[in-house]
């Protein structure tokens, strides 16, 4: 085969994707978990996170590139920048386009298109305010191979992609399985009008699945800015590809979304060696469209509303 | 009471309270406002432009703005019913007089004298921008109008099909390996060569099988899986235009790549002893295009009231009571993607006719928006709203384009998509039958769409 020669390379960068694309994949698995809407607009909640990261660090970082301690420190100010940014963006986002037509009881094709025209509207305001060219991130350590696995290099941006995300994995599964907030997430995505009767306040549990969704993909935003660049249209692409995850393993199951994002940039990845690097995209796409001919729920089925 | 618990209703009290949400609601628009028209920045010094948009003084201009909003709304919520009343029996006539059929058979036909002698009045700029923009945009608008509107799925990757349309018809309207000497638009053979109004049964026929074949798999699922394959599908036709210079595994040269496909012919035709050659001349264009919006207006009002537009009406309004009376709903939710593909495709023979030259570059995932907004802006499921939408909004950019960079025109399109669907969600000229679905759907009857039922965790 054509990848198997180059196959831990592949595996290892793959691996790096699969971790971002897990992180977005959660925010549209989230909030398709309370609502059954694809949140259109979530690939520029990760656009605005990877810009708040990227002014943080700029505005941090001197000339030289820091190491040691300072570069933890930055990488973890950016993260957390990009997290916030994104959780509000989400936030306003929830609060514009889908608050106003939930309360009316629209129909799901308004809110799918009041969805869309919020991420054109974010796309091309962000393309004005900063700028259309892509700007890369400032060096916040020195990236180069860490160690080797079956001498394909590790680089340190890859560790540091993978501790961020794993965490971040870690402490959403926690937060949906033990506390009050993810008891509510799952009441309302299992029946959101028991779940009004039962006296979970059902508009403040969506507020904050969207705002837990925008920390996650703004985080992945500044560290997919890390990896690449940052610039306005960089939500797009990882976006489909997210969703495809998300479906992947199954839309609504966490875990699910986890396993599609690392199984997607690890396939993904070995299919380019297959076929040139211009024709990535469309590997993604058709594994969207031969999982929904052939496993539409997913590898490990949809569960809308359970803890794991 | 203690103090505690009553400082908490205090300001539970505050947060509820209408007036000041409004407020806040308006002042969030004027900032936003600000930031839409204010300055454009720069990769390089990305904090310049929103520093500029709302750390000068000319943000006081967009508060006044939202103050004034503000009191409109505070106003018309106090004062709106009085002066609905009073505007009545004024309401009440233009109703009447609208109503009639004898009123609106005269305004059409008017309209269309109208859009007949247009092109002879106007400048030569709006010449070209009423053939190779509203023309074509509308025969577009109104091929997605019968996606959107008549069976209520959403179609985020509307051009591909047009692009669709458009590499058919460079690759039929070029020259089989046997004619030697003549040049071809792509570098691939064709089996035999045809002018464009040949082609167009054979895009319209590809078009649609395409739809068929991206809509089979999708549209058993949830309707909202649609929106994003074909959001998915539209960027990758674009991809594969672009690198099917090379083909990986056959190294074969397919489309051209980025560098496209040139000299299409102009379409023509022979029938009997009379002939026709159009040329670059855009007023023809334009009536062909106007001949071709005719046909179509025709046949999908037609079609609207058939045994299929009806069953479409009865998908929208229950899918639940359709399936259970019968009624195939994936396959004619699979019918209507088709028949929108294929209009698509139609427009893509006439579009790669008429400007000869086509490339990737053409058809970028965005347009597919722009149509949506168009279908929305005008009406979706409102044949000539959907017509009036189109052209105002082709029309708008093009007049304002001294004044506004041509990028940020995505930006009040994608506000007014917001806008629309939270304040007019049937659009500007509704299609009656519409807009009570979706008033219906507010009240919790039937679904105004084919997406299988309402979103869940609706607001109560």
């Amino acid at each position: 085969m054509c990848f198997t020669n180059n196959f831990w390379n592949l595996a290892i960068s793959g691996l790096a994707d699969g971790f971002l694309y897990a992180l977005i994949a959660l925010g549209y698995t989230l909030v398709y978990g309370v609502l059954q809407l694809i949140n259109f607009a979530h690939s520029e909640v990760f656009m605005s996170g990877g810009f708040a990261g990227l002014f943080l660090v700029q505005f941090l970082v001197g000339s030289t590139t820091p190491h040691g301690i300072q570069s933890v420190l930055l990488v973890l100010a950016g993260t957390v920048m990009g997290a916030l940014a994104g959780g509000v963006v989400a936030f306003l986002l929830e609060r514009v386009a889908y608050r106003p037509l939930r309360r009316r009881n629209a129909p799901r094709l308004a809110f799918l298109i009041s969805a869309i025209g919020a991420s054109l509207f974010l796309l091309n305001l962000a393309g004005k305010q900063f700028g259309r060219l892509a700007i890369p991130v400032p060096n916040l350590y020195t990236n180069g191979t860490v160690f080797t696995v079956f001498g394909a290099r590790v680089l340190t941006t890859y560790i540091v992609i993978a501790i961020a995300a794993l965490i971040m994995l870690v402490l959403l599964d926690r937060l949906v399985a033990k506390t009050k907030l993810g008891q509510g997430i799952r009441a309302v995505a299992q029946d959101a009008d028991t779940a009004s009767l039962m006296g979970v306040d059902i508009n403040r549990v969506i507020s904050q699945t969207f705002v837990v969704g925008g920390l996650l993909g703004g985080a992945a935003g500044f560290l997919f800015g890390l990896a690449f660049n940052v610039q306005y249209n960089m939500g797009f692409i990882p976006g489909v590809k997210a969703f495809t995850a998300a479906v992947l393993g199954g839309i609504g199951n966490i875990r699910g979304a986890m396993l599609g994002g690392l199984l997607l940039g690890i396939v993904e990845n070995l299919g380019v060696a297959c076929v040139e690097s211009a024709w990535r995209d469309v590997i993604a796409f058709l594994i969207l469209v031969l999982v929904l001919m052939f496993r539409p729920t997913g590898l490990l089925g949809e569960r809308l509303g359970r803890s794991a | 009471m203690t103090a505690q618990t009553e400082e908490r209703v205090s300001r539970a009290a505050w947060r509820e309270n209408e007036s000041l949400r409004r407020l806040g609601a308006c002042l969030f628009a004027a900032a936003v406002l600000a930031l839409m028209t204010g300055a454009t920045g720069s990769s390089a010094d990305p904090a310049f432009a929103v520093t500029h948009s709302l750390l000068r003084p000319r943000i006081l201009v967009f508060v006044v703005l939202g103050l004034a909003l503000f009191a409109l709304i505070e106003g018309s919520s106090r004062y709106g019913a009085r002066l609905r009343t009073s505007l009545a029996p004024a309401t009440a006539v233009r109703k009447r007089f609208f109503g009639m059929s004898a009123t609106r058979y005269g305004v059409y036909l008017a309209l269309l004298v109208l859009a007949i002698v247009l092109p002879l009045i106007v400048s030569n700029f709006w010449v070209t921008v009423l053939s190779q923009q509203i023309g074509i945009y509308v025969v577009l608008a109104i091929g997605l109008n019968v996606v959107v509107g008549f069976a209520g799925l959403l179609d985020l990757g509307y051009i591909a099909f047009f692009a669709i349309g458009a590499y058919t018809t460079a690759f039929f309207t070029g020259y089989p390996k046997t004619v030697p000497g003549q040049i071809s638009p792509l570098p691939i053979h064709p089996p035999i060569h045809l002018t464009p109004f040949e082609v167009l049964p054979i895009a319209i026929f590809v078009c649609f099988m395409a739809g068929v074949i991206l809509g089979a798999p999708t549209l058993r699922l949830r309707g909202d899986y649609l929106a994003i394959v074909t959001l998915g599908f539209g960027e990758i036709v674009r991809i594969v235009l672009v690198n099917s210079d090379n083909v990986p595994i056959i190294h074969k040269n397919f489309t051209n790549g980025p560098r496209g496909a040139f000299g299409i012919p102009h379409p023509s035709f022979h029938i009997g002893g009379f002939g026709y050659t159009w040329t670059l001349s855009q007023r023809e264009y334009y009536w062909l295009l106007l001949g071709f919006i005719l046909v179509l207006l025709f046949l999908f009002r037609r079609l609207e009231d058939s045994r299929v537009g009806r069953a479409w009406t009865a998908i929208r309004e229950d899918e639940v009571a359709a399936a259970a009376s019968g009624v195939p709903t994936v396959r004619f939710k699979l019918l209507a993607f088709a028949i929108g593909a294929s209009t698509s495709g139609l427009a893509g023979v006439i579009f790669a006719s008429q400007i000869q030259f086509i490339s990737p570059e053409n058809f970028p995932l965005l347009n597919s928006i722009l149509v949506l907004c168009y279908v929305i802006f005008g009406g979706m499921g409102s044949l000539p709203g959907v017509v009036a939408g189109a052209a105002a909004l082709i029309w708008l950019p093009n007049i304002l384009r001294d004044y506004v960079p041509p990028q940020d025109r995505f930006i009040y399109f994608g506000a007014l998509l917001v806008v629309m669907m939270i304040f007019r969600p049937q659009g500007m000229i509704p299609s009656r039958r519409r807009a009570r679905e979706l008033e219906l759907a507010e009240g919790g009857i039937g679904g105004a769409d084919a997406m299988g039922g309402p979103a869940g965790g609706a607001a109560r």
